[in-house]
């Protein structure tokens, strides 16, 4: 059994991964009282920004830091319609992800377009730590991970601090819940909503950017996959809290993961049914949590104005 | 106050279609040689414009009007997608069973079954707000990502070609095809039915107290609950399921009119570009007519570019997200929060 259990485990950290990044930054966005569907093509930008970076520097700690780049890029051109003009959010994360997806397609096959041969680029290799993953079952699964896991590791309880105990937090959480009191109280709230994003978008593109340099080992078109909109459903599944937003990443990684279990043990059921799952467990998981989470007050509303 | 935010917006706006075309350039494609193929590929011909440009407007009318109505409603519906392609399934489930039928009665129930199949996908997200309180945004592009890999599903196992071979249904009966409404081009009256359904949405929301019952409870829904007193919930549902059952319509009709079979890529992403055809026409349904059109001999020309001057039609992608964008920034320059 721990034959067929262990590198599920590992495979559901390793897809968890991304997820998490990008719904831990949605969650920041979302306690600021914006919903940003455009976290999709943050994360395929980072993908791409990844790619490009870890290709043209040689190394996949600048591809990383390319990545989190064009996830920021992406999510200020969001910030630019949704907080500066006020726009609605929803229309404008629709078409920044369609914009991302599109843009970051044709420049890849703009690039490839002359090339025969797939290059090949660095990637992050899992860092195995002594002792720790040697535990039975779960060690190698949580202890020998890309260097990006880890410091998903350390940035769960760093959110959860800072969002609690930090005076910039708790201005952030007045920001989603009374955007007028807040701004009555003298708190920048477009600045506030502005930070956030970047921050969002910067963990949105991390997460694409582990896809490639942890993951695939290339860029695809469209390899994002719903993983921002999967990152959105999280946050709710783990009600805006860090440590709960981890958790439903991990049971997301899972369910992506089952197709290992299911081929370890020998089942056979039709791929497509393994790619529907995280979809389908995802609707059934929002129903579940319904009435138990409770959103930011402000969540997705314009900004007042002037503020 | 917000002069200055849109003068950025526009240079965003201005700066990604440079890069896009100069990345053009620099790839070693002609730019003007791209801009002729996307012309050409579009209007350039009679047969360019009635087998390719309209017959990509078919979808994209319907879709625009899908999302119109929901978006009038204040249902955020991004599923259109999926609801595209239930119907398209259930057609072609249905087209297999119905031998022997009537030709024209068949036609009709295969119809009207794909619109019943795309009022039910987009039921499932109906029921997840009204009773579960989830946000419609997530749940219906889950169920996009759901429909498409059923979609492959059903395409390798039940509804597979009989060889078992290739992953797509087996070919309708002829009898079952839409008829040409231009002979000698692939123009199929599918054309006279979105012309139709924009006409009768028209009339529906502008002239019916349950369309000002949507348009109220989209407007405002406290103003509507406590000064109409209406039932936003329940409006909101019904708006839901016409969204839903127009983008089923435009997925049954792209079987019996255009592939004859069923497909994985029956469509190409027609749902999402629909949400651009209903922005631009600010939500009206006569005016879907003219940005359907627009939009479909885009994605025509688009077609055309990557054929002729080896340009990715993704590109298309990029056009439509910065159209969306521009209607946004002018929209909200006159004061009306978008």
């Amino acid at each position: 059994m721990s034959d067929a259990l262990s590198p599920f485990l590992e495979a559901t950290i390793r897809t968890a991964t991304p997820l998490a990044l990008a719904a831990l930054g949605e969650s920041i966005v979302e306690r600021a009282g914006l919903i940003n569907i455009g976290l999709e093509g943050a994360i395929i930008s980072g993908a791409f920004g990844a790619f490009v970076g870890a290709q043209v520097a040689g190394g996949a700690g600048v591809g990383m830091l390319a990545g989190a780049l064009a996830g920021a890029l992406t999510s200020a051109i969001f910030a630019v319609f949704a907080v500066g003009l006020r726009a609605d959010q929803i229309i404008t994360g629709t078409a920044i992800t369609l914009l991302a997806l599109g843009l970051t397609g044709t420049l890849y096959r703009l690039m490839s377009g002359t090339a025969t041969t797939v290059s090949a680029i660095p990637m992050l290799s899992p860092v195995v730590l002594p002792g720790l993953s040697s535990i039975p079952l779960i060690g190698r699964a949580l202890f020998a991970q890309p260097v990006i896991t880890y410091l998903l590791y350390l940035a769960v309880p760093a959110a959860w601090w800072w969002s609690t105990r930090t005076h910039a937090g708790l201005a952030l959480r007045a920001v989603g819940e009374r955007p007028e009191a807040a701004a009555a109280a003298g708190i920048p709230t477009r600045r506030v909503h502005w930070a956030a994003l970047l921050v969002g978008g910067m963990l949105g593109g991390l997460g694409g950017a582990t896809l490639v340099l942890a993951q695939a080992g290339t860029f695809v078109e469209g390899m994002s996959a719903g993983r921002g909109f999967i990152a959105i459903a999280i946050v709710a599944l783990g009600r805006w809290h860090p440590v709960g937003v981890a958790l439903a990443a991990v049971l997301f990684g899972a369910a992506s993961a089952l197709q290992y279990l299911f081929q370890s043990m020998g089942w056979t059921l039709p791929y497509q049914l393994f790619l529907a799952f995280p979809y389908v467990l995802t609707l059934l998981a929002l129903a579940g949590a319904a009435g138990r989470a409770v959103p930011p007050a402000a969540l997705g509303r314009a900004a007042p104005a002037g503020s | 106050m917000s002069r200055y935010p849109l003068a950025i917006a526009l240079l965003v706006m201005a700066v990604l279609l440079a890069l896009l075309f100069a990345s053009i350039t620099l790839a070693g494609h002609d730019a003007a040689r791209a801009l002729r193929a996307l012309l050409s590929g579009s209007v350039g011909s009679w047969y360019a414009f009635t087998s390719v440009t309209l017959v990509r407007t078919v979808p994209l009318i319907l879709g625009g009007l899908a999302v119109a109505v929901a978006f009038r409603a204040g249902v955020w519906n991004i599923g259109v997608e999926g609801q595209i392609l239930a119907g398209a399934a259930a057609c072609t489930a249905i087209g297999m069973s119905v031998a022997g039928w009537p030709a024209g009665v068949a036609l009709v129930v295969l119809l009207l079954g794909g619109a019943a199949a795309g009022a039910a996908w987009a039921g499932i997200a109906a029921v997840l707000r009204h009773r579960f309180g989830v946000l419609e945004v997530i749940s219906t592009i889950m169920l996009n990502f759901v429909a498409l890999y059923g979609v492959g599903y059903l395409v390798r196992g039940p509804l597979q070609e009989p060889l078992g071979i290739y992953p797509q249904s087996p070919e309708l009966a002829a009898a079952l095809w839409l008829p040409r409404l231009v002979p000698g081009t692939r123009l199929h009256w599918g054309l006279v039915v979105a012309v139709v359904a924009a006409l009768g949405l028209w009339w529906f929301l502008s002239r019916t107290a349950s369309g000002f019952r949507i348009r109220a409870a989209g407007a405002s829904p406290s103003a509507a609950r406590s000064a109409g007193e209406i039932d936003v919930a329940r409006t909101a549902g019904t708006a839901f399921l016409i969204s839903g059952a127009l983008a089923g319509l435009a997925g049954a009709i792209e079987v019996t009119g255009v592939t004859f079979a069923l497909y994985e890529t029956i469509s190409p992403g027609y749902g999402y570009t629909a949400i651009a055809v209903a922005l631009l026409a600010r939500l009206d349904p006569l005016l879907i007519l003219f940005s359907g059109l627009l939009f479909g001999a885009l994605e025509a020309g688009a077609g055309a570019m990557q054929r002729d001057a080896g340009v990715p039609s993704v590109m298309v992608s990029v056009i439509t997200a910065t159209i969306i964008l521009a209607v946004l920034a002018a929209r909200t320059r006159r004061g009306v929060p978008a």
